[in-house]
């Protein structure tokens, strides 16, 4: 029998940690919606599993999108992660050839080279030690880049590391020795009784020749064993509670579980699973130009899982989803904000009562310009032109007594209020008969397409023009411009519209490629969705973004999104900021 | 009544500033200090969506709160959809939309105190 009193800690460790898991999880899943919870039985036995799977592998242990993201920190995450996985399983594996069976315990491939006497050799033993060397190897090498980021982040890519509190510190001080300290017991035991390979059994007589080994090698493996132990025991309050918890997270999403409005288990699942990698920290805007560094996700996750106040920092947000198109690990970072946000409005039976029955003329194609729109109106006059020329049948619904889409009111918490407008609006939008509606808000159109339950197909107008132009119904000129493109953040980002408005620009006008093209656009500033900033850093924002498209030196800034095209106007001096419609109305 | 002539009077009244709870108006000026820029020019009220529908007055509302006279402030407040477009024409920068949001704010947790 293989046993010695120090494995204790890190046994009692790994099976405390495993039980507090198990009940954790078990009742975060259980507060979920019961279609939800639907879902996790279905996707169990589906390929789903299987890619998700694959996806662990890919993220969590490789870290591939933190390496597409910034290579070092990528190569950082990886030789920790990674490089604890294969200490593990080729551990395992050393630890089986040598006993022939499977049924050895948890403990014995950890501490493998204390109860391997070393003068027994065994199949591949020697390739064995090697490879376990060269992964140790691996590992101490992560370590000292931690260590060094730490110290010089810049050399990383990121402006800040996270600021971290005194528990944090406690644990990744833990974890930083872990490896060291198993480099010391290997070695001192190599130095002792023989074994090891290149670095171990090196080390081991380097040691030696100086150290009284045979009293430094069995405490080394006390050390080792408590401090994984101690190690297990933080982890479920600390941020490396993301490991297991993203793996869980990746399962539920590749089975379908969606985050919804309410603040629940999943989005406490997602909470825990943020590696504090500090990626969303660079790419928000009120960051790089509002130096304001308290509310990104890293910080604001933060908070909700230490119960800190947040009501300040659940404002202060753009819902601009930069952070979390970056976001390696996927947390749907907007919808957890949003949850944050209290329902202030009071509703009772007459609230927004005057809106009158709609009146609307019944058409094939229903026309909502969006109230923005409205105060942009070259943005509705090009729509029109743009309809007459196609000849198409269609019907400008809120043309005299529209109302808001609903998503304001949503956007700062007031999702019982939005309810009501949303349903009259519905009614208004139905009363048209429509097969199509066509909006020129992508505000309106992403509430439109989540939140309504439309029968008509939802359009944003630039898919719209697309669809006109393909089918032959609308002929369009390229003119002799050269334009860039701001895709609106609540179009490309939030509604996953890309192609359509950058095939239009392409017909029209000569369309420069962007690092900004697509889901990386950046924030007009404008977004109502922050109330916290004031005019004056909204138009810092939007004066940084015009500064940043006026690098490629265009003749016009195209949007498709009234409010875009307002903000960016505003700061805009030197180049014309258009709609995608009114580039089009001209060509 | 429909309004026939386009305009209307409003009817002459006097005011008590003694009488009335400045609370609000100290609150709004604390945390909306953009508030404090407003000139009166009546844009708010020209784009407004809900006014467009129903007798309801934005820039009337933030002077009522400004003069103390809350409660007919609260009643209006109701009516509005948040769209946002009185802050994207006002020539002062007032941030109207974060006002009637901290205006709910206050009124929500000045309701949970006397509840
Ligand atoms: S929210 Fe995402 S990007 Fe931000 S620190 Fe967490 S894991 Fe990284
Ligand atoms: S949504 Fe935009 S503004 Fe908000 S934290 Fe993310 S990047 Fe920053
Ligand atoms: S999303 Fe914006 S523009 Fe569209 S209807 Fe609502 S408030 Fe108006
Ligand atoms: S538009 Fe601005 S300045 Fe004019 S009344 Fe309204 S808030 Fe005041
Ligand atoms: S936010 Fe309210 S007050 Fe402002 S324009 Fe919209 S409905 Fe009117």
């Amino acid at each position: 029998m293989y046993y010695d009193h120090f494995v204790l800690p890190f046994t009692i460790g790994l099976i405390t940690l495993l039980i507090y898991l198990c009940f954790k999880y078990y009742k975060w899943i259980k507060s979920f919606p019961r279609e939800e919870r639907k879902k996790i039985r279905k996707g169990l036995f589906s390929l789903q599993t299987i890619r998700s799977g694959w996806e662990i592998f890919r993220e969590s242990l490789l870290h591939h999108k933190i390496f597409k993201t910034n290579p070092m920190l990528g190569y950082m995450h990886m030789t920790f992660a990674f490089g604890w996985f294969l200490l593990i399983v080729v551990g395992k594996i050393e630890s089986m050839v040598y006993h022939t069976s499977a049924f050895n315990p948890p403990y014995f491939a950890i501490f493998f080279r204390y109860f391997h006497p070393a003068n027994e050799t065994f199949p591949y033993s020697e390739t064995f030690a090697f490879l376990m060397d060269l992964i140790l190897l691996f590992l101490l090498i992560g370590i000292t880049l931690a260590i060094t980021k730490r110290f010089y982040s810049r050399l990383f890519g990121m402006k800040k590391t996270t600021k971290q509190r005194a528990y944090d510190l406690l644990i990744l001080t833990v974890l930083w020795l872990i490896f060291p300290v198993r480099f010391l017991a290997e070695s001192f035991t190599s130095g002792l009784n023989g074994g090891g390979s290149f670095l171990t059994y090196n080390a081991g007589n380097f040691f030696g020749s100086f150290l009284p080994l045979e009293h430094l090698s069995y405490p080394a493996w006390w050390v080792y064993s408590s401090l994984l132990g101690l190690f297990f025991l933080l982890l479920p309050f600390s941020r490396y509670m993301h490991i297991p918890t993203e793996m869980v997270y990746i399962f539920l999403k590749n089975w379908g579980v969606k985050q919804g409005r309410e603040y629940n288990g999943y989005s406490e699942i997602q909470v825990n699973a943020c590696s504090r990698c500090g990626i969303c920290i660079n790419t928000c805007q009120l960051n790089s130009s509002c130096d304001i560094n308290d509310i990104q996700p890293v910080y604001f996750l933060r908070r909700i899982r230490n119960h800190e106040p947040l009501s300040k920092q659940a404002e202060n947000c753009l819902m601009c989803g930069r952070c979390e198109a970056s976001c390696p690990v996927g947390i749907n970072l907007n919808a957890i904000r949003q949850s944050q946000r209290p329902d202030t409005i009071r509703v009772v039976k007459d609230t927004y009562a005057y809106v009158p029955e709609p009146e609307v003329k019944r058409a094939k194609v229903a026309y909502f310009a969006g109230c923005m729109s409205h105060l942009t109106p070259g943005i509705i006059k090009s729509m029109q032109q743009i309809f007459e020329k196609a000849k198409v049948d269609y019907s400008f619904i809120d043309e005299r007594a529209g109302i808001c889409c609903g998503r304001p009111l949503a956007l700062s918490g007031n999702w019982q209020a939005a309810q009501i407008v949303m349903d009259k609006n519905q009614e208004m939008i139905e009363a048209s008969n429509a097969d199509i509606l066509v909006t020129s808000c992508p505000i309106c159109y992403k509430t439109f397409k989540e939140d309504y339950t439309l029968k008509a197909q939802i359009m944003h107008h630039t898919e719209y023009i697309e669809m006109l132009i393909r089918e032959g119904q609308l002929k369009v000129n390229n003119m002799d411009v050269k334009t860039v493109f701001h895709n609106p953040c609540e179009l490309g980002r939030g509604s996953q519209i890309v192609h359509a408005p950058e095939n239009v620009l392409k017909q029209v006008s000569y369309k420069i490629t962007t690092v900004y093209d697509g889901k990386k656009s950046l924030c007009c500033g404008g977004s109502l969705a922050n109330t916290a900033i004031d005019s004056g850093q909204k138009t810092k924002i939007s004066g940084d973004t015009v500064k940043a498209y006026t690098a490629y030196h265009p003749d016009v800034i195209v949007t498709a999104c009234p409010l875009c095209k307002k903000t960016l106007s505003k700061t805009s001096t030197e180049i014309p900021v258009k709609d995608i419609a009114e580039l089009v109305a001209e060509a | 009544m429909i309004n026939f002539w386009g305009y209307s009077i409003s009817e002459t009244r006097s005011i008590n500033y003694d009488k009335n709870d400045k609370a609000m108006t100290e609150y709004i000026a604390a945390t909306v200090p953009s508030s404090k820029l407003c000139i009166g020019c009546g844009g708010c009220t020209a784009g407004c969506t809900a006014g467009n529908l129903t007798d309801f007055n934005i820039r009337k509302v933030q002077m009522l709160m400004k003069r103390g006279e809350t409660k007919d402030a609260k009643e209006q407040l109701q009516k509005c959809m948040l769209c946002g477009k009185c802050m994207l024409v006002c020539p002062r920068g007032v941030e109207t939309r974060k006002m009637i949001l901290e205006m709910l704010n206050f009124i929500k947790t000045n309701q949970k105190l006397e509840d």
